[in-house]
């Protein structure tokens, strides 16, 4: 028992090691670029706890408590309006740029959607690292479903801890109003995104 | 000032491989910039590489042409140490040049 | 009846024009590169490269010929396939621009400063020093097995670190490397990724850096290329031959082994 506990211990203080090891080599190894800067090497706890190959497993205790404080920390839109203008919403997702040291910040940041979904399916230029979306309006406004969507833009851990997925509001990458417009692309019947459904 | 142009000829056989590689933004004048201005158009209207003087090859370009345009072209013959020239004019009349002995 | 057949000899083409452009890339992407057969116009950086290693250069008036890549002083043939390795002179493991650099410093005379005021190309510069003089060393090792060193402790730290590093979580998109590099068969926007933490995408991936990238007309390095990785990731800037930079370097040559190197490469 003891020899067991002396080996999890070492286990956990040399994993540890290596992971500290990591943020410690990333700041002698980067620089501030522009407007962005060593702090973002700096992680929260749940970039740590995703800090590992897909296929790993997640302590199922610490992923239900972030899939909580993420679904409790979602805001809902003013006055319940989710959705906003699907043209914009278009614009969002088509636009790769944003908070890179490249870009300039006093412009809006896209969303960059297409980097990894499928939207309007007429649209060929798009990635799979991401379901497809294509007809996403298929799936009906009722409250559930703007609810859930909102979610999962605005924290996709509400749903899938530990996702790929950018955190485009609880990051503060995209505003309430752009969300909205986001929200119109996906689920507007006119929208581009829907244009194959049958009506 | 004429800008640089990279370019190598190697005898192989009886043929001369000529190679040039040109920097040039070859901008088809349809393209805006951030702030959504067109940025003007500057492309490589002529380029003509020649042998120990005379003209080999004139080729007349346009915008379709990709920016830092790689040009590649056979001659007859024509010992080592002759010397093959490529330049190039854009329709800003700009010019570029570049020389070199055929090894 | 015939009217059908029509409709679908018609149709057919259209389609598979547009599979072969959703389905795999490479496809399209193949085609436009047999178009170039053997010709890349790295052939230029790659002669400039050479010129530069017998040039001399810095306080000391001296060329680059006695640099020690891993092989021995001045034998560059082989070296690139074999770094990064740990170098007892310098004390840490290095890839071919931290050790350009260390024997800049310590043979030519020249200053950290100086070499990392421009550490890689701008777009419209006609390319730097470092990138001419990795284009050539690499183009020495064309062929040859990838086959970084291991041996030593500090190297398989920095294969720990490089693994860590790969799956590090950070900055307001929450990306790592493993987001794009992580698994197979996925592709952003239309660009196909490369599974990284795999034998055979690693060895695509490491056998064809450095490469001349049409796009900005420049011959590109393997650090560079996670330099801008980290800009898309909304990281700060990734400081050329700096621990992070090399220990990726190692843990994607090491997945690479026994592949042979095909640079420099030619990319879009």
């Amino acid at each position: 028992m003891k020899i067991l506990t002396l080996t999890l211990t070492l286990f956990l203080l040399t994993h540890s090691a290596v992971a500290q090891d990591a943020a410690d080599a990333l700041r002698s190894s980067m620089a501030d670029k522009n407007f962005v800067t060593l702090e973002r090497i700096d992680r929260d706890a749940l970039q740590e706890l995703c800090s590992k190959p897909r296929t790993a497993a997640i302590d199922p205790e610490a992923a239900a408590s972030i899939r909580q404080a993420a679904l409790e920390s979602v805001p809902e839109p003013g006055n319940a309006d989710y959705l906003g203008d699907w043209a914009r919403g278009e614009a969002i997702a088509s636009n790769g740029r944003g908070l890179q040291y490249s870009d300039n910040p006093d412009q809006a940041n896209g969303g960059n959607c297409y980097a990894c979904h499928q939207l309007d399916p007429d649209e060929l230029a798009y990635g799979t690292l991401g379901p497809s979306l294509a007809g996403y309006g298929a799936r009906g406004q009722s409250p559930a479903m703007l609810q859930y969507t909102w979610a999962k833009l605005w924290n996709t851990h509400a749903y899938n801890v530990c996702s790929h997925m950018p955190r485009f509001g609880a990051a503060g990458i995209l505003t309430e109003q752009q969300l909205r417009d986001v929200m119109a692309f996906l689920f507007a019947p006119e929208s581009p995104v829907n244009r194959n459904l049958t009506p | 000032m004429a800008s640089r142009i990279r370019i190598r000829a190697q005898l192989k056989g009886d043929e001369c491989e000529v190679k040039a590689l040109m920097r040039h933004p070859m901008e088809t004048g349809l393209r805006k910039d951030q702030l959504g201005d067109p940025i003007p158009a500057r492309f490589i209207e002529e380029v003509t590489v020649s042998h120990n003087g005379s003209t080999v090859l004139a080729a007349f370009w346009g915008a379709a042409v990709s920016a830092n345009p790689f040009l590649g072209t056979r001659l007859q013959g024509g010992p080592v140490g002759d010397t093959v020239n490529v330049s190039w004019r854009d329709n800003l009349g700009e010019t570029g040049e570049g020389e070199t002995k055929i090894r | 009846m015939r009217r059908f057949s029509n409709t679908i000899l018609t149709g057919l083409p259209m389609l598979l024009w547009a599979l072969s452009a959703l389905a795999d890339t490479d496809g399209v992407f193949d085609e436009y590169r047999a178009m170039f057969g053997d010709e890349n116009p790295a052939i230029f950086v790659i002669d400039e490269g050479e010129e530069l290693w017998l040039t001399a250069a810095g306080p000391k008036a001296v060329t680059l010929e006695n640099c020690d890549l891993g092989l021995g002083p001045g034998v560059v043939e082989g070296a690139y396939a074999q770094l990064p390795r740990y170098f007892q002179d310098a004390q840490r493991v290095q890839d071919l621009e931290s050790r350009l650099e260390y024997c800049m410093i310590h043979l030519q005379g020249r200053s950290a400063a100086d070499i990392h005021a421009r550490p890689y190309s701008l777009r419209g510069d006609l390319g730097t020093e470092m990138e001419a003089l990795v284009a050539w060393i690499a183009e020495q090792s064309r062929g040859l097995p990838i086959a970084p060193g291991q041996a030593h402790v500090q190297e398989r730290n920095a294969y720990a670190l490089g693994e860590s590093l790969f799956y590090y979580r950070a900055g307001p998109h929450d990306f790592s490397c493993a987001t794009c590099h992580g698994q197979s068969g996925k592709r952003i926007r239309l660009q196909a990724l490369p599974d990284l933490t795999g034998h055979d995408g690693a060895a695509e991936a490491y056998s064809s850096w450095p490469a001349y990238r049409i796009s900005q007309g420049l011959v590109r390095t393997m650090g560079w290329r996670m330099r801008d990785c980290f800009r898309q990731q909304r990281m700060p800037e990734l400081i050329m031959g700096s621990e992070a930079s090399v220990a990726l370097q190692t843990y994607l040559a090491v997945n690479a082994a026994g592949a042979a190197m095909a640079a420099p490469g030619l990319k879009r």
